[in-house]
Parts: structure tokens; sequence; C-alpha cells
């Protein structure tokens, strides 16, 4: 604040690392750094050189895709559990148009992508026009898309899995991968960047652009949101599209990274966002929360997932992990909330109450 | 009559609201002015919410005419009430309490500097305006815009939404409730801050069934029982007991008062 109104006290230096201490991020923050040490000691220097950070960012990057739309989804108070049948919805969809088809790469990106858009519309369609919470309409569209995906596929191709070879400029650009120094094996996604890209954009929609406030508005107090004047139906509508659209391109990716699909890709995705999310600070009932909470929370999750495998432990451990910091992370979470909520109240004032 | 001339701000004549055959409200008539302080009193049930429901566009009226400056309208929405400058501010403030200050104060109409698509959010104007607003009336400890609404006490939230109703051009300030959920202290910061709206020309309607809170800042009185409206006078016209009596159904609470005291008796005599 270089000018400052003479009423709007300026903050001092002591103030400003106390709000630094009431930031919702400063618990998502503890948790991966924390993580980190522990898989560094116990995973030793596989886990902590190129190869392994490669293996969890990328692990990172794909769920941020789809846990960025769902973090915003829920800080305006709705859930989607539906992003795990849309992945494989569009990535089957992209493999039978390109792969089993033979339709141009890119006509069959589009299909996917506008596949998942139109099921994020039809969610939020349904959400907003019948009063169903989320929680349902998502799920049944979770399991209804699943299956009409593994009926239709199964009526098609005959099975389950579909090829899908392609080496053109489209490939490199969703399922290509990169490596970091001159020579060095490409061990990185290019998914990376999509996340990267995908941050930015909710970075400006949440907390640079107004609408920002709608979405956390919406999450607050719905009736209040409405009543000052808020579209909430179109902008619930939007997001259920964003985590559609997520869903969609990481479907995209890993169809053509793996040159092909099946049809039970992706489930993982639909709890693995939300521990995510919920990991990173957002609060499940809505209104708040922040992207780089959500940026913590996944690589908190993705460092736990991958670094397991370099501790030489059974892989099974690492949900027990999960579990555990889930339940940890609320808890801190609710403290830092009130820490927050506790604004600049001074002891001796409460005391006068 | 204190000072009750020109065109009333709003005019309700011969208001009724009937829902399934209840009548919730039966023949009201109402005249708000600017400057003035109108209490709305009456006990649980008796029509006070739906009254100000249909002041702010919730309900329309099943009979009976509203005037807005004296002109003949129809709310048809909540939007309507709020064009007309009319605002209702609850009982909690109807905020949000995990938003700062300065993002709550502006939800809806969110100032913006840049320009076309690299629209930003004015944190800063927000804030500052936010704060201003909050100190104009009187709540001089919020200096910090980034300050979360949940953080503050409840008569602070309550200066919060009036602020941002007043900022907003409300000339009508519909307070339900205002003073029920808050301490001794709390409630007479709130009664203030009711005064600093009516001298800056707003015209309140104050829903309260407590009678000292309403004899404190009220130019103007109105009982409703069963929907009806019971009576209707200005500042200094009844006494205090009047008014209770009245709430309480006229007679009903000197019986009511005698029977406690028949009550409190026969425990003294057993203890």
């Amino acid at each position: 604040m270089a000018k400052t109104n003479s009423v709007v006290a300026r903050k001092s230096i002591g103030e400003q690392i106390l709000n630094l201490t009431r930031r919702p991020e400063l618990g998502a923050l503890a948790g991966t750094v924390i993580v980190y040490i522990f898989f560094s000691i116990f995973g030793g220097s596989q886990f902590t050189d190129i190869g392994g950070v490669s293996a969890w960012i990328n692990t990172a990057s794909e769920l941020l895709i789809i846990a960025l739309p769902v973090g915003l989804l829920m800080i305006a108070g709705e859930f989607d559990l539906s992003v795990g049948s849309i992945l494989a919805g569009s990535s089957v969809t992209l493999a039978l148009v390109s792969g089993f088809w033979g339709l141009p790469t890119w006509f069959g990106v589009l299909c996917a992508l506008g596949l998942g858009v139109a099921a994020g519309y039809l969610n939020g369609l349904m959400v907003t026009k019948t009063k169903v919470p989320s929680f349902i309409v998502t799920l049944a569209m979770q399991f209804g898309l699943a299956g009409l995906t593994l009926g239709l596929v199964r009526l098609i191709t005959l099975t389950t899995s579909i090829p899908l070879k392609d080496d053109s400029f489209v490939k490199t650009m969703f399922g290509g991968k990169f490596g970091i120094g001159e020579g060095a094996p490409e061990q990185f996604e290019n998914a990376v960047f999509w996340a990267l890209g995908i941050a930015i954009v909710v970075v400006l929609v949440l907390h640079v652009s107004p609408y920002g406030n709608w979405i956390f508005a919406i999450g607050g107090d719905i009736i209040s949101a409405r009543a000052a004047g808020v579209p909430v139906e179109k902008t619930k509508i939007v997001l259920f599209m964003s985590t559609g659209f997520g869903a969609a391109l990481v479907g995209v990716i890993q169809a053509l990274l793996y040159n092909g699909t099946s049809t039970s890709a992706g489930q993982s995705f639909v709890f693995n966002s939300v521990i995510a999310v919920v990991i990173g600070g957002v609060l499940l009932t809505g209104g708040y929360g922040s992207v780089l909470g959500v940026v913590l929370g996944t690589f908190t999750f993705s460092i736990v997932n991958r670094g397991v495998f370099y501790t030489g432990w059974d892989s099974d451990w690492a949900a027990l992990i999960l579990g555990i910091l889930l339940l940890a992370a609320v808890l801190m979470n609710n403290t830092f909330r009130r820490l927050a909520l506790s604004g600049g109240k001074k002891k001796e004032v409460k005391k006068n109450d | 009559m204190t000072k009750r001339t020109g065109t009333p701000l709003l005019k309700l004549s011969n208001v009724s609201k009937v829902f399934a055959g209840y009548r919730a409200l039966d023949d009201v008539s109402l005249e708000v002015y600017p400057g003035q302080v109108l209490c709305l009193l009456g006990d649980n049930g008796a029509g006070k919410s739906t009254l100000i429901k249909v002041l702010a566009g919730f309900h329309e009226p099943t009979s009976g005419t509203l005037e807005v400056n004296g002109e003949v309208t129809a709310f048809k929405s909540p939007k309507d009430a709020s064009q007309a400058g009319i605002a209702t501010v609850h009982q909690f403030g109807g905020t949000f309490p995990l938003m700062s200050i300065g993002r709550s104060f502006f939800v809806g109409a969110e100032p913006t500097k840049g320009w076309g698509p690299f629209k930003r959010f004015d944190r800063k104007f927000a804030n500052e305006t936010a704060v201003t607003s909050m100190q104009a009336l009187g709540i001089t400890r919020v200096t910090d815009g980034d300050r979360l609404i949940g953080g503050l006490s409840g008569g602070e939230r309550q200066a919060a939404a009036i602020a941002r109703a007043v900022h907003f051009g409300a000339n009508v300030l519909i307070l339900d409730e205002p003073t029920a959920a808050l301490g001794v202290k709390e409630a007479a910061h709130v009664l203030r801050i009711v005064m600093q709206a009516r001298n800056k020309g707003v015209a309140v309607i104050l829903v309260t069934h407590n009678v000292s809170h309403a004899l404190t800042v009220g130019d103007h009185f109105a009982v409703l029982i069963h929907g009806q409206k019971a009576d209707d006078f200005a500042k200094g016209e009844r006494t205090r007991e009047q008014i209770t009596d009245l709430m309480a159904g006229g007679e009903a609470m000197a019986e009511l008062e005698k029977e406690l005291s028949t009550l409190t008796g026969s425990i003294e005599k057993i203890n």
C-alpha cells in the first residue's frame, strides 16, 4: 500500500507476519514440507534426484488439472464425483474416434473435450434445476456415464481397451514428454505445462477477477449471494463445465501418452481430487480456500503416493498415510481457520466484553 | 405527530397477505418517511416477518397497494425492491463469515480496475471503501479491510451490513431484529448506528420485540397483533406499559403477571 487513506491503518511488519500465520495455505505448506522431508529421509537419494522428482511432479500435474477446477467448485459449495467417468469416457471417445475409426487426432481430441464439457453442463443443469445435492447428481453421473461408456465400447469394439497410434504434433502437445538439461532422458510429461497454464487461469479467476468474489459468496451464503445479484445458477454451471473439461483433458493426455486407453481409466481421480483439495485447506462446505492451497495439497498427495515406492515398503502403506494425512489436514485447517477468524482482535478487548 | 409532512417514501394502503386460507396480514396501512425510524412491534407470529417480506419484494400482497414516493408500485422480486432503494439487513448481518470485509462489502457489485478482459478486482478500493463506510457509522475499531467478517463482533457485522446498504444508496433500511442476538453493549452500538443512518436521511424500519430498544430510537411505532395493525402512534404518545400490554395482547399481560405472582407466592410458602 503506497498511498494509504488516513483512516485505514498501515500494517506494520509484525502485523504482516501475524497475518501470514493466518493464511489458509500455511497448514497445507507445512504438510507438503513434512512429507517431503519424511520421504527424503526414508526414500533416500532416489526420491530426491530427478527421477524421483519427475515421478511425483507428473502425478501432481495430472491431478492438478482436475483438482484445481474441483477446488473452485468446492469453494462454491458443490462436489463433482463424476470426474472419474468423465475422464474414462473422454479418453475412450478419443481412442474410438481417432484410433478405432481412424479420424484425425485433433478431431478426436475436440470430441473428447466436448464430451467432458457437455457432461459438466448436464451436471450443472441438473444441480441448479432440480436442487438435488451435487453429491448425488454427480455420483449418478459417475455411475451412469461409466455404464454407458462400458456398454457402448463393448458393443462397438467387442473389447474394453482400445489402442491409439499417433505421432503427430497433437500427440506431442498432449501426451509428449521432455527432459531437463542437455541430453537428459525425457522424464517429465507435457501435462506439467497444462497444469501450469490451468493454475494460472484459476488464480486469475479466483483471486484477481471479480468472478472470484461470486464463487466465494455462493459457497459462503447462497441466499445472500443471490440477494446481492450474483448469477448463482450460471456461475455453478460454468464451474461444473470446468471440472468436466479438466477431467476430459486428463483423459486426452492419458490416451495419447499411453497410446490407448481402457474403460476403467481414471477412476482413482474421484477421491484423489477431493483428498488433494481438502488437504489444501478448501472448506468442504464451501466459502473458503485458495489456489496455492490446492497446489500444495496436490503436491502433498503426490509426494506420498509416489514416495512410498522409494522407501522399499509395500505400497499398501501409502493409502494409510494418506488417510491419516487427510484427517490431520482437516483438523489443522480448522485450527488455522479459527486463527483467521480471530482476526486482529486483541485479548484485552475480549476481556472487556 | 412528528414531522409527518410531504409524501411518504413508502406507503402501504390496506395491504393483506393470505397464505392458503391463513391471513398473515390483514388490512395493514403504514407510512414510512425519510429520516425517521419506524418501529414495527409485535409478538412472535404477529405478521412482522410477512410485512417486511412484502416490503422487500419476497411476497406480493394479496390485496392492497404499495406506493414508492407517491407512485403505486408492484415488486415482482427482491431485485425490484432493492432497485427502489429498499434494503433488508437480517439478524446475523446476512454476510459471508469467511470472506474479507472488503470482498463481502462488494459481492455482486465488484469494483474493477483495468480494461476489457484484463479487469481485476480492485481490492484496495474495496477495502478502503468498506472500512471508511463502517467508520462513518462509528465503528472505529475496524481498520483492516482484509479481516474476515467472521472475526467481527455481532454488532460490527450488523454495522458492516448497514454500511453496505447505505453505500449502495438504500433510502429505506429494514432491520430485522438487529439486536435480538446481541449483548447489552453491542445492542446499544447497533442502536447508535440506526440513529446515524436516520440522521443521514435514511428511513429505517426497525423490527423488534424489545420495547426499550424501540423506545430509545423510534420516531413512530406500529404494533401488529394477529396480522392486524393494533395501534399506530408517534413518540411519546404511549407509555412503556401500554405498549407491552398491547404487544402481549391487551389485558393478558397484567393477568399473566398476577398469575405469576401467585405462583411465586406459593413457592415461598413451600420454602
